[in-house]
């Protein structure tokens, strides 16, 4: 799984840095934004809905920050 | 530059209605006394603001004396939906009864039921922002806290069904989105609007009580304020908000059909913008606003870039507002929060500024993205 480090953006980037990294990742392959921003939670799932990627779920980075998952489909 | 400045932000604040700024002025002169007093002068503003709140009422469809006035949208809130809380006392072991709201009410009810100091319950909405009746859990409540209609997206509240599941609980109607546009729904024991969405002035909200209705006043007692007055009224401004009340419900037959077009043409015009997303109900909504987001588009840059041509629209996304919280609505919804922006129409509002509007918008979300 690729790992974004988004901690200290705030929103649009963190959405940005996930489209513009998703290719780095082979499709059914995992990226995840790690985000300090409030706004990820809403805007991640919203993004995967509006660009027809898989939203995974939300969990927790090493240091507890939130993680935003989700899975390239195409 | 532009030759004319285009005001789409009428659901923040319309500009006054003529016929408020004629009324507001010749009251200033004539009705500056205090209302309870026995004098000349205090009987001349005195019947000013009964004819205010006769015209009030009439216009909203309710009786005078279930009138009341207030400073602002927001303390009607307060005083509605708090004077409901006292009104319906606590629960078994004196323990505060639940508030039930929408997920999508107004910030001012929000913040007035978490004062309250009771347990708070929100109920789910759908993606078009419609509040989902499947959710909606009255058991226990003090009151039930559904807006007649969204002020971000627009989308109408279903508030007689709500009504019907609420049953004996009574029910708060925050009305201060489509007040004055359209006709008040049934069903609520208290209900809130405010004037300077309609063209009147700010400062005028209006709170109205059910007769019957157990509401007991949430604030401290005081020899002019209570069931019927909030204090010394703005009387001009009274009179003003009940003039623009009266011409908006007068002409909303004509005006609605005009702007739900210009609503519907900008809602078919941004869809066809690149990865943007146009939200709430496209047809059971307010006729006057749309709220839509765009992917990769810093809010505050669009709303920005949108003054400096000449365009002045609101937004909802998080780095425009003071929270830095992305709106609580368009998170309800599962909407996307950054670049969002609301446009709203009013009866000043023509074809030629939407189209002006719509030959700019696409060029600017493209530049803004071009920027990143």
């Amino acid at each position: 799984m690729l790992e974004l480090d988004c901690r200290g953006l705030v929103c649009p980037a963190p959405v940005i840095e996930l489209a513009r990294h998703l290719a780095d990742v082979p499709v059914g392959g995992l990226v995840a934004v790690v985000a300090t921003d409030a706004a990820a939670r809403v805007d991640v799932p919203a993004w995967c809905r509006m660009t027809a990627q898989e939203w995974v779920g939300e969990d927790v980075a090493d240091d507890g920050t939130p993680r935003f998952v989700v899975r390239r489909l195409s | 530059m532009p030759d004319a400045r285009v005001y789409l932000d009428s659901a923040s604040g319309a500009p006054l209605h003529p016929l408020a700024r004629d009324a507001f002025l010749a009251a200033l002169d004539a009705a500056y006394a205090d209302p309870h007093r026995l004098h000349h002068s205090g009987r001349s503003a005195r019947l000013v603001l009964d004819n205010a709140r006769a015209a009030t009422a009439e216009a909203l469809g309710v009786r005078a004396d279930e009138v009341v006035f207030t400073s602002s949208g927001t303390e009607a809130v307060q005083r509605g939906l708090l004077g409901l809380v006292r009104g319906a006392g606590r629960g078994a072991g004196r323990d505060p009864r639940p508030i039930v709201h929408t997920a999508v009410e107004h910030s001012s009810v929000l913040h007035a039921a978490s004062w309250s100091g009771a347990p708070t319950r929100a109920v789910a909405v759908d993606p078009s922002g419609r509040v989902r009746l499947d959710d909606l859990d009255p058991t226990d409540a003090a009151v039930v806290a559904c807006q007649s209609a969204n002020q971000e997206v627009g989308t109408l509240q279903p508030v007689e069904e709500v009504a019907d599941l609420a049953g004996d609980v009574p029910l708060f109607v925050d009305a201060c989105a489509s007040a004055g546009r359209l006709p008040l729904p049934d069903g609520w024991a208290a209900l809130a609007a405010s004037a300077h969405k309609w063209g009147g002035p700010a400062g005028v909200g209006v709170l109205v009580v059910r007769r019957g209705a157990r509401w007991r006043d949430p604030m401290p007692e005081d020899e002019r304020a209570g069931r019927h007055e909030t204090g010394f009224e703005n009387v001009p401004a009274v009179l003003a908000a009940a003039a623009a009340l009266q011409a908006t419900v007068a002409e909303r037959e004509a005006e609605n059909a005009r702007q739900h077009a210009l609503v519907s043409w900008v809602r078919r015009v941004v869809a066809g913008i690149p990865q943007v997303e146009v939200v709430g109900d496209p047809e059971a909504r307010l006729p006057h606003l749309v709220t839509f987001s765009c992917l990769y588009v810093d809010g505050e840059a669009l709303v920005g870039e949108l003054d400096r041509l000449g365009f002045e629209v609101a937004s909802g996304s998080a780095c425009t507002s003071s929270s830095l919280e992305p709106s609580h609505v368009l998170a309800a919804m599962g909407a996307l929060t950054h670049g969002n922006v609301r446009v709203s129409v009013g009866r000043e509002t023509t074809e030629d500024d939407i189209g002006r509007f719509l030959d700019v918008l696409p060029g600017v979300v493209e530049r803004l993205r071009a920027r990143l």
